[in-house]
């Protein structure tokens, strides 16, 4: 363990552990401030204190409490529809490379009209359908992100079903699901992972800039993006509000990015 | 090569009409989702809501094919797209096409401005700091390029205005569109996003030029450096900048849904946004139609300038339209 953790490049270290930083804090901190709703139109506005660690915004709500549960709230819908997404695009594609005909054609051209379209623009055609609501986002994600599933686990498997262990494989007579679960899968999995960690950041980054617009989620929800449009007005008179969703989704892509190792960096 | 140009062509044509019936068909249920009676909104929208009558509504019902089942409602939806209809916008009742026709002149200005600017920004770090990799600008320009990857270009764009519009006070967020040099921040904003990545890219051409057998092949046989880069490194730099090109259209065009929001840019992102908002579906269907041809057309131009650009492409897709 320790081995293999020295063996990853700093940038993929220091990555993981700011992830992991920031996912403590969303996890642990909603216990310690547990009320992001009820407002004190008394202390609105308030620095950074220790009673306050990050202030209230302008309706005097504690800022540290929105903050986290924002952060609980984007994980979690980013999570959920990246892994939808897998479970479709990785489902699909084994269908269009085990069947091929007419199946693969058909959904190769679907996946690439998807793919054409950027994901910002399929998510706000979904939220169009109920907006405000968790289940439009959850789908529009899902299907903006499963094509990438999809195109990768097609060209994986159709290659790896003609490689020579399958060919034996299939010779000693070991069924479908078999070699689906020692061959198949196990060539997927790292880019899987990969696609995934990508997928994550995409739909964080397109739930905080859709509430931003305003036409994702809605205020009162503590959401990255919302709070930031709530508390654009109030730059002048209390710029650290607006800071810390800002600063906390910058961290977050920053992890994510380094820990998904792109390749330009050192 | 006119073979392999028109295999190209006629593949991304298509692709172009495959993402028109997607759209269109996501749309038409969005259409069908919404609450209420929908040729009632529609006469209200056509002739104001004072004038609406149960007659008016039953015309409109029967002339949008509203009155028929689903699925001839979606094939009758297909054709008014294949004849180029793309109906009247439910909100300020003009046709979407003069609407977009409006709007697709400022974006094309801002996405053009941004794109010219990140070039500007990013080719001369690049190519400098490719001379002399891990050299003091090569390092600097690789922080502050990953420090600006983190920063998705709306996050960016509040920081800009943060840090610029209340010290120098150029530009007011919100009334920027009506002002001259309101263009300046948001294709900043978009161009820095652009540059933090194409001057990683050109600086790596530029590296990979300089340790080429030809390039020291031009050193060796007397070129100054200067002379070697201008003859035989540009060109080769360029290919990959210009590929990336492609992949930097993709972030163009989500960047400008929410830089022209933000910007209060009245293009065709902005009135997408506004009419996701309006549930204004013909506009929804209009714009993000045309955002994605227009996706599908500069994917094909950067193909094609890449086959320009480098022969080997050139070869390689003749080589592949003949299989």
């Amino acid at each position: 363990m320790s081995a293999w953790w020295q063996q990853l490049p700093l940038a993929r270290r220091s990555g993981a552990v700011l992830l992991v930083l920031i996912l403590v804090a969303a996890l642990l901190a909603p216990s310690l401030a547990p009320d992001a709703v009820s407002q004190d139109l008394e202390r609105v506005l308030l620095a950074p204190s220790l009673e306050q660690p990050l202030g209230t915004d302008h309706l005097g709500r504690n800022m540290l409490a929105r903050l986290t549960h924002a952060l609980q709230l984007s994980f979690s819908l980013a999570l959920l529809s990246v892994i939808s997404a897998a479970i479709i695009g990785i489902s699909l594609g084994l269908l269009a490379a085990w069947r091929g005909g007419v199946i693969e054609a058909v959904l190769t051209s679907i996946a690439d009209a998807v793919m054409t379209l950027p994901v910002l623009l399929v998510v706000l055609l979904f939220s169009a359908f109920a907006q405000g609501e968790f289940w439009s986002l959850y789908i529009g994600l899902s299907f903006a992100l499963w094509v990438e599933y999809f195109r990768v686990s097609r060209a994986t498997i159709k290659a790896t079903l003609v490689s020579a262990p399958v060919e034996s494989a299939r010779m000693l007579g070991f069924g479908n699901f078999y070699l689906l679960r020692r061959h198949l899968l196990p060539e997927l999995a790292p880019v899987v992972g990969t696609l995934m960690l990508f997928g994550i950041s995409t739909a964080i980054l397109a739930l905080a800039a859709l509430g931003f617009v305003g036409v994702g989620l809605r205020p009162p929800t503590p959401e990255l993006g919302v709070m930031m449009i709530e508390l654009f007005p109030y730059y002048e008179e209390a710029p650290w509000l607006i800071a810390s969703p800002v600063v906390t989704l910058g961290l977050i892509m920053l992890a994510l990015a380094l820990l998904g190792g792109r390749k330009e960096m050192p | 090569m006119i073979k392999v140009l028109s295999h190209l062509l006629l593949r991304r044509c298509l692709q172009a009409v495959l993402v028109a019936l997607l759209v269109s068909t996501v749309s038409f249920f969005l259409m069908h989702s919404l609450s209420g009676d929908l040729a009632f909104r529609i006469a209200a929208g056509r002739y104001g809501y004072d004038m609406v009558t149960a007659a008016a509504a039953e015309a409109v019902r029967v002339e949008l094919g509203l009155d028929r089942p689903l699925l001839q409602g979606l094939i009758l939806w297909w054709q008014q797209l294949l004849q180029f209809d793309l109906g009247d916008s439910y909100l300020s009742s003009a046709p979407v096409i003069e609407e977009i026709r409006e709007q697709f002149g400022h974006t094309l200005q801002l996405a053009l401005s941004a794109l010219v600017l990140s070039v500007v920004i990013a080719l001369p770090i690049g190519l400098i700091a490719g001379l002399n990799p891990h050299g003091w600008l090569d390092r600097v320009s690789l922080t502050l390029s990953i420090i600006l990857r983190a920063f998705p270009p709306f996050l960016l764009g509040i920081l800009l205005i943060l840090l610029l519009s209340s010290k120098l006070g150029i530009t007011n967020a919100a009334n920027a569109s009506h002002e001259h040099g309101g263009l300046f921040l948001p294709a900043l904003t978009l161009a820095l996003s652009l540059a933090a990545v194409s001057s990683r890219v050109a600086r790596d051409a530029m590296v990979e030029v300089r340790r080429s057998a030809y390039f020291n092949f031009a050193r060796t046989k007397g070129l100054s450096d200067l002379l070697a880069l201008l003859r035989h490194g540009i060109r080769n730099a360029a290919v990959p900048v210009i590929a990336y090109l492609g992949v930097q259209l993709v972030f163009l065009m989500e960047g400008v849904i929410i830089i022209e929001s933000l910007f209060a840019w009245p293009g065709i992102g902005h009135a997408l946004a506004h009419a996701v908002f309006g549930r204004d579906i013909p506009m929804i269907q209009g714009t993000a139609i045309v955002m994605g041809l227009l996706f599908v057309l500069c994917n094909t131009l950067v193909d094609i300038a890449c086959m320009l650009a480098d022969p080997r492409q050139r070869y390689l897709a003749s080589r592949r339209a003949d299989a």
